[in-house]
Formats: structure tokens, sequence, C-alpha cells
């Protein structure tokens, strides 16, 4: 790549911009927002790429996919090359092309952003990848089999991306996933218009055919313990990918009352459970008229945006610092505000109020303001006293973050965990039993799809060596 | 994909299904509960695990017809399949040797209390069953108790067999002195047991069943306050210190969902609408 040596065309500061649905429209349905480049769109994006000879880029992904390459392939309109190199390294690009803070990685390094947009390389990233799902997927050649099998616990991007992996260097895998569909996080957390869960499926249907085999409805712990599958059912070595699903609550008065639900219930029912579809799918879902979703994360924007969809008339964020702070992805926020979500910034509720049914009719809250940074370099909140005020709400959503799955720690004797219910590996997803790895937010806490799969790869290279040289 | 092996109609709505499922079978214990999908666009509903037949790999679990998802179960016949079952689920119920012991159990929870009173008197126990049921037809596995048991008492909400209601207890349990109680039914029942059995400081189970999703603690619906404190019924229970439970918030809980058309028909059945035995 570093010796093209065509005259390139001036720079272009702007980046093609994505075609999306109108904010009007898309508030009202579950369709996707963001509606992808079409060829001639990606081939003027990717036209934008410098070629740098020494790229930044790559340095931000946590998966080092080689993306002057791949761009300059789709300069090329060699599509199909260009989604096989970013198979090299990435095995669910269609997923990462939609949910990775692309911002904070691989584009914050690129050379176009110190003086205009960087290069739009999830959007690059997507086209491709939608580019390969539409013709179908092609299954590659099957390696010679090891003879080993490994165990995986979890179908989330970090349990998948391991398994393919391996299963790329001839071991059989057996994924074991708890839910009764695979995809983890993908599946049941982020939502249909941000995330279409036929793409996800199809990432897990590549993940199949590669020779994987998936066994949903077990959940790991309780049918069968690690040391079970490594003494009685045979597996040579486990990757535990089991996540951070366990939601967090306030810990306030009321907060038991009907109408009140964590992110994860809310969001299980809406894109696992397909509640929105309600009644062609059987599971229902209640929505107020007035909906507080409490946080200011991912998880708390898909929550508000979500409510939204399913009829709300009006729905406020309840964040206690104020926006600059909030770790949400900036198009998230920008995308949930021109929806219509109400932002109630610098503001903590207290205590939720309800009526003779136990059910939710107003939240207490209380005004806060910014003091010295904290620990984690944010502004640290205090409560302004006397301040308090009731706002009326027949639906609250606690979006405030999620705690390690603990079946697996509590059912595996030996496993070395630390005081907040992660367990502790090194950088390779090694654990404190041998044969046994781990990675993605089940070791880290709540992180990225990027990150879990970078862990998922860096295991899977260090589980392969592992089998090779045992005995 | 789990095959039906038996159906029985034990009571009018009542319905016993024996499916095949040799992983689960293998590994499920008294007090622990499965979830199953009718198909793959149904919802997915906790039932407790009734028994298991280790030769022929399968469990077997009792439910009311209630609601949408219960009666589309109860349409399937022997030889059909279920494409999803979760399970073993929730924490097994503790059994060692006691002493006396006296479990209550209301409506569809008989069945699966008559598996713990059978691994209750295979550790040793004195085993006292009280069978409670909402009228007389509904009534099942009597003869079944008064084999696994050592003695076994009737009672009804409107008095048609045995009991009218639960008040005998309070003459028993002057005359008797029971090591432990186990109660397994509708909300209201428990909580009637656990305000019997406290004035004699007898240590209560219960198991509460209120709605579910998943199963596993990632959605925290299931959430009911045990000694002030929230607990995941999925994965902290589902059995409770009984004089502990907060059975108003629970009862609570539960009728927000009821209200709700067509909702998961299952609390409907631990609710048994308001009644004693359901
Ligand atoms: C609503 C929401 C929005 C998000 N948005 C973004 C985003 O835009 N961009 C981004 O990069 N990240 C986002 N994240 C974070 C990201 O999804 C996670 O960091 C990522 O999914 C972690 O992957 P994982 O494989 O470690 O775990 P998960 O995706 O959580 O998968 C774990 C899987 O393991 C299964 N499991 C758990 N315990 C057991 C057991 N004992 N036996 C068998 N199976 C078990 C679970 O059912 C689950 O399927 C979001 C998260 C949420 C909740
Ligand atoms: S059923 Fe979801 S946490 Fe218990």
């Amino acid at each position: 790549m570093a010796e093209e040596k065509k005259a390139k065309p001036k720079i272009q500061k702007e980046a093609v911009p994505i075609p999306k649905q109108p904010p009007e429209v898309r508030r009202r349905n579950f369709n996707e927002v963001a509606l992808g480049y079409t060829e001639e769109q990606a081939v003027a994006e990717a036209n934008r790429c410098l070629q740098c000879k020494k790229p930044q880029c790559i340095q931000g992904c946590p998966v080092e996919v080689d993306i002057p390459a791949f761009i300059r392939l789709i300069r090329e309109r060699k599509f199909e090359e260009a989604i096989k190199k970013v198979k090299e390294k990435n095995s669910l690009p269609a997923i990462c092309g939609r949910v990775c803070p692309q911002e904070n990685q691989c584009q914050k390094f690129c050379v176009l952003g110190k003086i205009g947009d960087p290069v739009s390389i999830g959007r690059l990233e997507r086209f491709v990848a939608d580019w390969e799902l539409k013709r179908g997927l092609e299954a590659p050649e099957k390696p010679a089999p090891t003879g080993k099998k490994v165990a995986v616990i979890g179908a989330g991007p970090a349990g998948l991306t391991a398994a393919a992996d391996l299963a790329k260097l001839g071991h059989k895998v057996v994924i074991f996933e708890a839910l009764h569909l695979p995809g983890g996080v993908l599946m049941y957390g982020i939502p249909e218009f941000r995330l279409p869960k036929r793409i996800v499926q199809a990432e897990v249907d590549y993940v199949k055919k590669l020779g994987v085999e998936i066994r949903t409805d077990c959940l790991i712990g309780r049918i069968h313990t690690i040391p079970e599958l490594l003494k009685e059912e045979g597996f040579d070595a486990v990757f535990i990918g089991t996540g951070a699903g366990l939601p967090r609550f306030l810990g306030l008065p009321g907060e038991n009352l009907g109408g009140i639900y964590s992110a994860n219930e809310f969001l299980i029912r809406v894109n696992l459970m397909k509640s929105y579809n309600f009644p062609q799918y059987d599971t229902p879902i209640r929505i107020g008229k007035k909906v507080a979703v409490i946080g200011g994360g991912n998880v708390a924007m898909d929550s508000a945006r979500s409510a939204l969809r399913l009829g709300a008339e009006e729905v406020y964020i309840i964040y206690r610092r104020s926006r600059k702070e909030m770790p949400a992805r900036a198009e998230e926020i920008e995308n949930a505000e021109e929806e219509g979500v109400i932002f109630k910034l610098l503001t903590n509720p207290v205590r939720f109020i309800g009526n003779e049914q136990g059910l939710l009719k107003a939240m207490e809250c209380i005004r806060m303001k910014l003091g010295e940074p904290d620990e984690s370099g944010r502004r640290r909140p205090i409560p302004i006293e006397g301040s308090e005020f009731t706002i009326e709400v027949d639906t609250a959503i606690i979006a405030i973050g999620r705690t390690p799955n603990p079946i697996i720690q509590r059912t595996t004797e030996g496993l070395e965990v630390t005081r907040w219910g992660t367990i502790v590996a090194d950088e390779n997803g090694k654990t404190s039993i041998e044969g046994v790895y781990a990675g993605g937010d089940i070791v880290t806490g709540e992180a990225t799809v990027i990150s879990a799969m970078g862990a998922g790869k860096r295991a899977a290279k260090a589980i392969h060596e592992y089998l090779m040289n045992k005995k | 994909m789990y095959k039906i092996v038996t159906k029985k109609e034990l009571a009018p709505k009542i319905k016993l299904f024996e499916v095949h499922a040799p992983e689960i079978a293998r590994k499920a214990k008294p007090g622990q509960f499965i979830i199953l999908m009718v198909h793959e666009k149904g919802e997915r509903i906790p039932l407790t695990i009734s028994d298991l037949n280790l030769e022929k790999g399968t469990i077997t679990f009792v439910f009311n017809e209630v609601g949408k998802t219960t009666f589309e179960l109860g349409l399937l016949k022997e030889g059909d399949v279920l494409p999803h079952i979760a399970g073993p689920l929730g924490n097994p119920s503790e059994i060692k040797r006691f002493g006396k012991v006296l479990c209550v159990a209301g409506g569809v929870m008989i069945a699966p209390m008559l598996f713990q009173a059978k691994a209750l008197r295979e550790a040793g126990n004195h085993v006292t069953m009280v069978l409670g049921v909402r009228i007389a037809q509904l009534l099942f596995f009597e003869d079944r108790a008064r084999k696994i048991c050592n003695e076994v008492y009737i009672a009804s909400d409107d008095g048609s067999i045995g009991y009218k209601g639960l008040d005998f207890l309070k003459t028993l349990l002057k005359k008797e002195k029971f090591d432990r109680c186990i109660a397994m039914g509708p909300v209201v029942m428990l909580k009637t047991v656990s305000e019997i059995t406290k004035p004699f400081g007898i240590p209560t189970v219960v198991t509460v069943m209120p709605v579910m999703v998943d199963g596993m603690g990632m959605c925290g619906v299931c959430r009911v306050t045990v000694a002030g404190k929230t607990r995941f019924a999925c994965v902290d229970g589902p059995e409770f210190d009984g004089h502990q439970v907060d059975y108003d918030e629970l009862l609570k809980r539960q009728k927000m969902f009821v209200n709700e058309e067509r909702f998961s028909s299952i609390l409907w059945e631990m609710l048994g609408g308001g009644k004693l035995f359901g």
C-alpha cells in the first residue's frame, strides 16, 4: 500500500455523511436508524484515506485490523478482498462496524482528524460486512482437526470470537449459552434499531459454519460445573465469557414498586423476547406515559430510545452529573436528543413514590452540583440541600450499571475472583485454574464489544498454545 | 428439543408432563425449577421440577392452565416437543435429617412438594403433609402423599374437603412439636403458614415464584425483599426464610403484572387469585 503512487485528489476534510432515518419517523419505529453507505458513498469515503506510510489508526483497534489495507481494497472496489482482509482479524465486522466507539479507538488516531473529520472507518467496515452478508457468507475451508475439545461458556462477543478462532485452528469447540438464543448483549441488550438481530444471527451462523457447536439453554454452574466439563465431559480447556449481566439497583426507598424496571429487564423483554412485536410474540411490556431513565451511559440511551418507540409520551434521562461527564457515545446522545428524549442533568433520584396498588406514580429528586474530581477523574456530584422536587412518572428504568454474572464463580472451587466479582485473569486470559481461561466483561467489568472480542482472541491464542504443548 | 413422554390431567386444568431431558434429570434436585418456552415466540415461564426418572432420562412438572402460555402448553400431546428448557435453575432445597418436618403444599405445588417430601423421608425425617386445595375437585396425588409421608392432612378454601382453611394448624402445633416447616404454594398461603408457625418458633422455609424472565439473575424482575434486603428469587432462592419475606410487596409485585392483560399465567397460579390454596 505504501508504494501507491497515483496522484491523489485534494484532501476532503468532511466525511461522507451516512444516510439516516429522519428523527420524527424513527422515534416511533424499531428499524435501524443509520442506513449504511451505498457503494458510491463507500468508495468516496475510502478515497479520503491518505494511506499513511505509518498508519496511526491500527494502534487504536483492539483486534488490530489492517485498516489502510481494507480501505484501499474498497477504493479499488475489491469488496470481497476487503472483507477478507477485515476478517483476518475480526470475525464479527457487521457488528463492530455498528457499535464500536470508533471515536475513541481507530478514528481517534486518524491524521485526517487533525484538520477535519477522521475517515469513517466504522462505516466502511460496516459497508463491506453488509456487502458480504447480502451475498451470503462463505464457509472457509476446514482445518485439519487437532483432536482437542474446548468448552466456551457464554455466546457473547468474547465467547463467539474465542470459539471462532479456536475452530479455525482445528479444535472442536462447543459453546454453552444459558439463554435460548446466542449473541449475549448483542441479542438481549443492544436494541434492534442500533443493531438488527438478523445481523447478529448472520454472524453467529458464520461461527457455526466454522464448525462450532452452540448449545443453548445451558446454564453452566447448574447443568455442568467447570470441573465436570474438564473431568467428565471430555473437554481439554475452558473459556469463560459470561459477561457482566447483573443489574445494579439504587437501593432507594420504593425501588420495588411496580413500574420500575432494571434496564436489563426492560431491554431483555424488548430485544430478546421481542415485546415490541406483542402480541405476535407473547412477552408483554408495560410502558407508561412518562418514563424516567436513570443513568447516562449507552444502556440508558438505549432504554430511553426504546421507551419512546414503545409509545411513551415523555421520556427523561435523569443523570447526576453534567452532559460532559456522560459515558454514552456522543453519537447516541445526539440521536436520543434528536428523537425527543428530555435530559434532566445534575439531578438524582431520592425515593420512589407509589399509589395504593403499589405502582409507581412519582419520583422525588434532588439537584446536584459538581465538586472536585474523584478517582475516575470526573467531577464528583454533590447534592444541593433543600433542592428536592418531585416529578410525575409512571415508569422508571434503572440503568446505573451491571455487575458480573456470579454463578460460575459460586460453583467453581479454586477460581480466583476479585472483590467486585470479576474473574482474575492475565492479559492472555489465564485464570487460577489450569486449562481455564476467561475474557470480556467477566474479567474487566462492563466494557465494550470490541474489547471483549480482543480478549477472546488473545485467549484463543493462549488456549491453542496450551493445548498443543500439553503432554 | 425436549419430547413429551407422558401427559396426564390430574384435575380440571391441572396437567402433568413428563419430558425427555436426560442432562437436566441427571442434575435436578428437589426445590429447583426449569424455564421453558412453548415455541420460539413464546414467553419464558418458570415451573418447579416435580420428579425425575434417571433410567428414562425424564423430568416431570405440573402446571395450571391459567393464561395463554399454559393453555398452549396444555394443548401439546405426547410425542410433541418443547423447543427450549433451561435448567435446573435455582438452589436445591436443603435435605438433611431435621427430625419432624411439617410440609404445607397448595394447588399445583403439591407435586414438587411431594418430590421434596420423598427426599426428606429418605434422609430419615418424619414428614407431616398438608395438601391444600381451593375446592375438592382440585385435589390430586392424595394416594401418593399417603405413600410418601407419615401423616397427611387435607384442607380446602371452601371446606368442601378436609379442614376449612389452615386454622387447624394452630391446634396441631400446640399438640405436636415440629423442627421445621416447609411451605410451597400461593403467596397468601405462604404468608398465612409463616404467621402461624412464627409464635411457635418453627424455622419455616417458603418457596417463592415471582415473575421471572431469564431465571439466571440478569433481569431482576424476580426481586423479593427478605429481611429488609433485595434478593433475586432465581439465583438467591427460590427458598427463603418464611418469617423474613415481605409478602405484601411480593403480592403487589405479582398483581401489577396480573393487571397487565394476557400476562404470564404462572403468577396467577402462584397467586391463586388471592385465595389461600390457588
Ligand atoms: C444495552 C447495552 C448497550 C451497549 N452498547 C454498546 C455499544 O454501543 N458499543 C460497545 O462496544 N459496547 C456496548 N455495550 C457493552 C458490550 O455489549 C459488552 O461489553 C459486551 O457485550 C461484553 O461481551 P461479553 O462476551 O464479555 O459478554 P456478554 O455479551 O454479556 O455475553 C455473555 C453471555 O454469557 C451468557 N452466560 C452468562 N452466564 C452464563 C453461564 N453460567 N452459563 C452459560 N452462559 C452464561 C449470557 O447469557 C450471555 O449470552 C452495551 C451493553 C449494553 C447492556
Ligand atoms: S428472573 Fe431475571 S433475575 Fe431472576
